[in-house]
C-alpha cells in the first residue's frame, strides 16, 4: 500500500521529538540561502546608495552574505572538480594538456583572475550587483578549485582494480559506475579537501570583495570589504569585530556543515581499520533520528538512485558499442591523434601571439626589471618557507608524539589556519612605521603568516604517524637527544614535513600579492617585489603589466615545483617511507 | 544440448604495451567449456590465468583471436557471465543487501523484484540475518559469500571465479567450497558452467571436472586433465592423490621453449626468492626421512604451504644447481647435499659459486668488472631485460638477482642512487655517505 505523494510528511509519519529541532534547521538553511541570494538581483547603484559601514548592526547580514559567496565558490568548486578530474582521469590526451594547465592555474595570483575576470562579468551583466557578485564568487572559486581537483583524479587514479571489475562485470553503465563507485570512493578526500580550501578562502576574500580594478572600486557589502574599509579608515575596533564575526560563522559552518559531512563521509572509507574514534556529529545524528527527515531523506535517496542509476536501455548500449567499433576499424589511431594535436598546436599559436601583442607595448628593460623583482620574492618566500620549518617542524613532532596534546591542538591549529592573516597586517605596518623599519625586510613575515600552519599540521600528522615500534626500540637502545632526532624523528617525518613545506611554499607565493603591499589608513607601505608589482598594477589597470606579473609569478612556481619540489618529495618517499 | 559449446575461446593472444613494444602474456589459447562442466585454469603466477579469466569476462579486450559466449563474440561485459574475484570486490559503502542488488538495479530491474531476488540469493547462499550489515562487519568468508550471492542473483549461464577462497583461511575456504559444491551438485544454481582459476593443485582436483594445465612466459596451454571422480571428492582417497600427483608432475615438467621468439639466456623471469627460503627448503630435503630426494605435494603438505609458494622455491633450486626438479620430485645434487652440511661463511663460498651459473647474475657481474669505477645503474639493466620481459617480471627478476648477488656477495646495490656496485670494502663513495651509519653499525 505505498502512497504516491510524499507531501504533506509530518501528517502521515508523524512528528518526534528531533523533528522540531530538525524543522528549525532546515528552516534556516533555506532562509540563509534566500536571504543572501535576494540582494544579487539589485541594480549596481544600490551599492552606492547603501555603502558598505562600520557599523556593528551590518555585521550580521555581512557575514551571511560572505559565507554564501564561500559556499557559492565551493559547489562550483565541487562541480568543476568532478568534471576536469574525470576528463584527467580517464581520456589519456586529455591527461596530458589538463594537468599542466592544473599545476599553472594554481600558481597564477587570484588577482590574476580577478582584474580579467571582473570586467567579464560585468559586461555580461550591466548595471546589476550580478555582475560584481560572480566575478567575487569566481575569485574565491579560483583559491578553492584546485586542490579539490587534484584530489579528485587522485582518487579516481587509485580506485581498486578488482571493484572497478566488478562493477563493469555487474553492467554497470560509465554513468552509473561514477555515482556508484567512483564519487563514494573519492568522497573521504573531497570532504577533507573542501575543508580545506574553505578555510584557505577566507585570505582571499577581502581581495575578492572589496573590488578595486583600475577604474572599477565596487565594494560588495560582506566581511572582506568591511575589514577593507576598517583598514582604510584605520579603525581598530572594526578589524577586531570583523575577526570576531569571522570566528563565529567558522565555528557556526563547521558545526553545521563540516562535521556532519566528516561523520556522513566515514562511511566511504575503505578497509576495516579505522584508525582512532569514528568522528561524530551531533546534526547528523538529529538527522538520522528525525522521523520525518528520515521520509525525506528515503525519498531523496530514491530519487538520487533512480538518477544515478539510469542507464540507456541494453539494445542502445550494444549499437553505441559496434559503432565505435565501426569508426575504430575505419579510422587509424593516429588520425585522432593528428585532429587533436593540430587544434591543440593552433590553439597555443594563437595564444602566444595574442600575448606576444598584449605584452608588446613593454620595454625589454621593464621584463629584465619585473624578472628581479621575482627573485626579490623568491628569496624571500624560500627564506620564510624555511624559517618557518625551522620554527614549527620540532614543535609539531613535539606535540605530534604526544597523542593527547594531538587531540587537543589540532583543531586549535585549523582554527587557527582559518584565520585570514591580513587582519594581522595593520599591526605589522603599525609597528614598521613606528620604528622606522624596512618594509623590504619586516613585511616579509606576513608572507607566511597564514600559511606556516600547513608546516605544523603536517609535522604533527608525521609524528604521530611514526611507528610506536620504532620510537620503543629507540629508547631501548638508548638513542637519545640530537641522535633520536636525526635517525629516528626528523627521517620518520620528513616526507611530512616535505609536503608541509611545498603547501606554504605554493600559499606563500599567492599570499605574496597581499603582504607585500600593505596598507593601514593612507599609510602604504611597499615592499620590492613581484607581488606589489602586481597589486600596483591592478590598481592602476594596467592589463599589459598584471600578465606580465602574473605570467612571471606562474612562471617561478611552475618552475620551481618541477625542478625542486617534485624530485625532493619522491627521493622522500622513496628513502624515509614507513612501512 | 547442440554440439555448441558455451564458451568458446579460439586462438586468444593478449599482450600488454610496455615501455619499448609489447610483451606477450597469452599465446593462441584455444579452450571449450560446455554446459556441466566445471573448469579448473591452473597455474602460477604469471601464466596469464586471471588475464584468460577476465579476456572471457569481456574486461580485457584480446589482441587476437576471439572469445564466443552462446554463439556471440565477446566484446564487453556479456549478460549471462558472472564473476567473483580473489579480493570479494563489494562495495564497502552499502549494506550486503545494497551490495547484492546493485547489480540487478544497474540493469534497471525494479526495486521490488530486485530486493526479492537479492533476498532469494542471500537465503540461498546462506547469509540470512547479515542483509542490513556492512561488509566491514563480517568475516572475509561471510563477504565472500556476499560476492557469491551477488554473481549469481543475475542468474548468469556461466560463472567465473578468479582465486574465489584464496584470501581465506584453509578452514573457511573448505566450507564455502563445500557449500558451494553441494549448490551445484544437487542443482540448486541455474549456472550451466563454471570456470574457476586457482593456483591451488588440490583445489583444483576437488572441484574441477576438468582442469586446463597453463604454463607461464607466455601464458600457454601446457595440458589437460580430466577428473572423473565422483562428488564429494575424499581428499585422503588414494585416487585423489594420485590426481593430484599427476597434476604436480605435469607442473613441474620443464615446459618446451616456448614457439615464439629467441629468449636470450639471461632474460629468464626469476621469481623473487628470499636465500632463507632457499636454505630452508634445502636442509627440510636433506634432511631425513627425504635424505636429499622428496615428492614435491608430500613436502608442500608437511610445510604447511601452497603451490604458489613452493614452486618458485624448488625452481630457485633448480636455477642455482642445488636441486633437480622434473616430475613433481626435487632430488639434491652434490652442491645441495654439500650446502646443507657446511656452515654459514662456507655456505656463502659455495652459493657464490652457484649464482655465478645464473646467466643474469653472471653478466650483472661482467658488466661491472668491464666499467672502470665497477658501477651501472639498474635502469641499464632492467631496460636490456624488458627487452623480453614485461616491466613487473623485469623488476621482479633484477630485485631477485641483486638478493642473491648481494647474498654471494658478488655485488652491493644502493637503492637511493639506483645502482649496482661492486663491493668496495674501504673506500665508501661521496654518494653513499648518509647511509654510513647504518651500515658500519651492523658490520660491528
Amino acid at each position: 500500500m505505498q502512497r504516491r505523494y510524499a507531501f504533506p510528511i509530518a501528517l502521515r509519519v508523524g512528528v518526534n521529538r528531533w523533528d522540531l529541532l530538525a524543522a528549525a534547521l532546515a528552516l534556516g538553511a533555506v532562509a540563509f540561502v534566500v536571504a543572501a541570494m535576494q540582494p544579487m538581483r539589485a541594480p549596481l547603484a544600490a551599492l552606492e546608495a547603501a555603502p558598505v559601514s562600520l557599523d556593528i548592526a551590518n555585521l550580521p547580514v555581512y557575514a551571511l552574505r560572505t559565507t554564501f559567496r564561500m559556499f557559492a565558490a565551493l559547489a562550483l568548486s565541487l562541480v568543476f572538480a568532478l568534471a576536469v578530474g574525470t576528463l584527467a582521469a580517464r581520456n589519456l590526451r586529455a591527461r596530458a594538456i589538463v594537468l599542466p594547465l592544473l599545476d599553472v592555474a594554481q600558481s597564477v595570483p587570484v588577482l590574476g583572475y580577478l582584474s580579467f575576470t571582473v570586467v567579464v562579468f560585468l559586461r555580461l551583466f550591466p548595471d546589476s550587483v550580478l555582475g560584481a557578485e560572480l566575478a567575487a564568487i569566481f575569485a574565491i572559486f579560483t583559491s578553492q578549485v584546485w586542490n579539490v581537483t587534484f584530489s579528485f583524479y587522485q582518487s579516481l587514479r587509485t580506485v581498486p582494480g578488482e571493484l572497478h571489475d566488478a562493477a563493469r562485470s555487474m553492467h554497470m553503465s560509465a554513468w552509473q559506475r561514477f555515482w556508484h563507485l567512483d564519487v563514494p570512493f573519492a568522497t573521504p578526500g573531497l570532504v577533507w579537501n573542501l575543508m580545506v580550501s574553505m578555510s584557505g578562502g577566507w585570505f582571499f576574500v577581502v581581495a575578492s570583495e572589496a573590488i578595486s580594478v583600475g577604474p572599477w572600486t565596487i565594494p560588495l557589502p560582506g566581511i572582506g570589504s568591511y575589514v577593507a574599509l576598517a583598514i582604510a579608515e584605520r579603525d581598530l575596533s572594526a578589524v577586531g569585530w570583523a575577526l570576531a564575526a569571522m570566528l563565529v560563522v567558522i565555528a557556526l559552518y563547521d558545526v553545521f556543515v563540516f562535521r556532519p559531512l566528516v561523520a556522513w563521509s566515514d562511511q566511504f572509507r575503505l578497509g576495516a581499520a579505522r584508525t582512532g574514534e569514528a568522528p561524530r556529529s551531533w546534526v547528523l545524528s538529529v538527522w538520522r533520528r528525525t522521523q520525518a527527515l528520515r521520509t525525506l531523506d528515503a525519498r531523496i535517496r530514491a530519487l538520487l538512485r533512480h538518477a544515478t542509476l539510469h542507464r540507456a536501455p541494453v539494445a542502445a548500449l550494444a549499437r553505441r558499442a559496434r559503432v565505435r567499433d565501426l569508426a575504430r576499424r575505419f579510422s587509424a589511431p593516429w588520425v585522432g591523434a593528428l585532429a587533436w594535436w593540430t587544434v591543440l598546436a593552433a590553439l597555443a599559436a594563437a595564444s602566444i601571439g595574442y600575448g606576444w601583442h598584449f605584452l608588446s607595448g613593454i620595454a625589454a628593460r621593464e621584463w629584465l626589471q619585473v624578472f628581479l623583482l621575482g627573485c626579490a620574492t623568491l628569496v624571500r618566500v624560500i627564506a620564510l618557507t624555511l624559517l618557518a620549518s625551522l620554527v614549527w617542524i620540532p614543535i609539531g613532532v613535539a606535540i605530534g608524539l604526544r597523542p593527547r596534546w594531538t587531540a587537543r591542538v589540532q583543531p586549535l591549529v585549523q582554527f587557527l589556519a582559518a584565520v585570514p592573516a591580513n587582519l594581522f597586517f595593520p599591526l605589522a605596518v603599525f609597528v614598521i612605521v613606528r620604528w622606522q623599519l624596512n618594509p623590504d625586510i619586516w613585511l616579509s613575515p606576513l608572507i607566511v603568516l597564514g600559511a606556516q600552519w600547513y608546516i605544523l599540521f603536517n609535522a604533527i600528522a608525521g609524528a604521530s604517524a611514526i611507528p610506536q615500534d620504532l620510537l620503543e626500540i629507540a629508547r631501548s637502545l638508548h638513542v637519545r637527544r640530537w641522535l633520536r632526532w636525526r635517525e629516528v624523528l626528523l627521517p620518520g617525518v620528513a616526507p611530512y614535513a616535505v609536503t608541509g613545506a611545498l603547501t606554504a611554499w605554493g600559499g606563500a607565493w599567492n599570499a605574496t600579492i597581499v603582504a607585500e603591499a600593505v596598507r593601514w589608513g593612507d599609510q602604504r607601505l611597499l615592499a620590492h617585489g613581484l607581488g606589489a608589482y602586481i597589486t600596483v598594477q591592478t590598481e592602476a589597470g594596467d592589463y599589459a603589466r598584471i600578465a606580465l606579473g602574473v605570467a612571471t609569478m606562474a612562471a617561478f612556481v611552475v618552475t620551481f615545483n618541477r625542478l625542486l619540489w617534485r624530485p625532493l618529495y619522491d627521493a622522500m618517499e622513496r628513502r624515509f617511507r614507513l612501512g | 544440448m547442440p554440439d555448441e559449446p558455451l564458451l568458446r575461446v579460439e586462438k586468444l593472444c593478449k599482450s600488454f604495451p610496455k615501455a619499448s613494444g609489447e610483451v606477450l602474456v597469452l599465446d593462441r589459447i584455444d579452450l571449450e567449456v560446455r554446459a556441466g562442466e566445471i573448469v579448473g585454469l591452473l597455474g602460477r603466477s604469471g601464466s596469464g590465468k586471471s588475464t584468460l579469466l577476465r579476456s572471457i569476462a569481456g574486461l580485457v579486450q584480446p589482441s587476437s583471436g576471439s572469445v564466443v559466449f552462446e554463439g556471440q563474440p565477446v566484446r564487453g561485459p556479456v549478460q549471462g557471465v558472472a564473476m567473483v574475484f580473489q579480493g570479494f570486490a563489494l562495495f564497502p559503502w552499502l549494506t550486503v543487501l545494497e551490495n547484492v542488488t546493485l547489480g540487478l538495479r544497474a540493469l534497471g530491474v525494479d526495486t521490488e523484484t530486485a530486493r526479492r531476488r537479492a533476498l532469494a540469493a542471500i537465503d540461498l547462499i546462506g547469509l540470512d540475518g547479515f542483509e542490513s550489515a556492512y561488509p566491514r562487519e563480517l568475516s572475509g568468508g561471510m563477504q565472500q559469500r556476499v560476492g557469491f550471492a551477488r554473481a549469481l542473483v543475475v542468474e548468469p549461464k556461466l560463472l567465473l571465479m578468479d582465486e574465489p577462497f584464496s584470501a581465506l583461511d584453509v578452514l573457511t575456504a573448505e566450507t564455502l567450497r563445500t557449500d558451494f559444491l553441494d549448490l551445484w551438485t544437487e542443482r540448486r544454481l541455474d549456472i550451466l558452467a563454471v570456470v574457476l582459476v586457482t593456483h591451488n593443485i588440490e583445489e583444483a582436483v576437488f572441484l574441477c571436472d576438468r582442469v586446463v594445465v597453463l604454463a607461464p612466459n607466455p601464458g600457454r596451454i601446457a595440458a589437460e586433465i580430466t577428473i572423473e571422480l565422483p562428488h564429494p571428492r575424499d581428499r585422503l582417497s588414494a585416487a585423489f592423490r594420485q590426481a593430484v600427483e599427476d597434476v604436480y608432475a605435469l607442473l613441474t615438467e620443464r615446459a618446451p621453449a616456448p614457439a615464439r621468439g629467441v629468449e636470450a639466456p639471461i632474460a629468464r623471469h626469476i621469481r623473487r626468492v628470499s636465500v632463507n627460503l632457499i636454505a630452508g627448503l634445502v636442509e627440510t630435503v636433506a634432511a631425513p626421512p627425504y635424505d636429499g630426494a622428496a615428492d614435491l605435494p608430500v613436502v608442500a603438505h608437511t610445510l604447511h604451504l601452497e603451490l604458489d609458494e613452493l614452486l618458485p622455491v624448488a625452481e630457485a633450486l633448480h636455477l642455482l644447481g642445488l636441486a633437480e626438479v622434473a616430475h613433481g620430485d626435487v632430488v639434491l645434487t652434490d652442491a645441495g647435499r654439500a650446502y646443507a652440511r657446511e656452515d654459514t661463511q662456507q655456505r656463502k663460498r659455495l652459493f657464490c659459486e652457484q649464482a655465478l651459473r645464473v646467466p643474469l647474475i653472471a653478466h650483472i657481474r661482467d658488466v661491472l668488472h668491464a666499467r672502470p669505477n665497477g658501477r651501472a645503474p639498474r635502469l641499464r639493466f632492467e631496460t636490456e631485460l624488458e627487452d623480453h620481459l614485461t616491466e613487473q617480471y623485469a623488476r621482479e627478476t633484477l630485485d631477485a638477482a641483486i638478493e642473491w648477488g648481494r647474498y654471494a656477495e658478488l655485488y652491493e646495490y644502493d637503492d637511493v642512487s639506483r645502482e649496482l656496485l661492486l663491493e668496495q670494502p674501504q673506500t665508501a663513495a661521496p654518494a653513499s655517505d648518509a647511509d654510513g651509519p647504518a651500515v658500519q653499525a651492523t658490520d660491528r
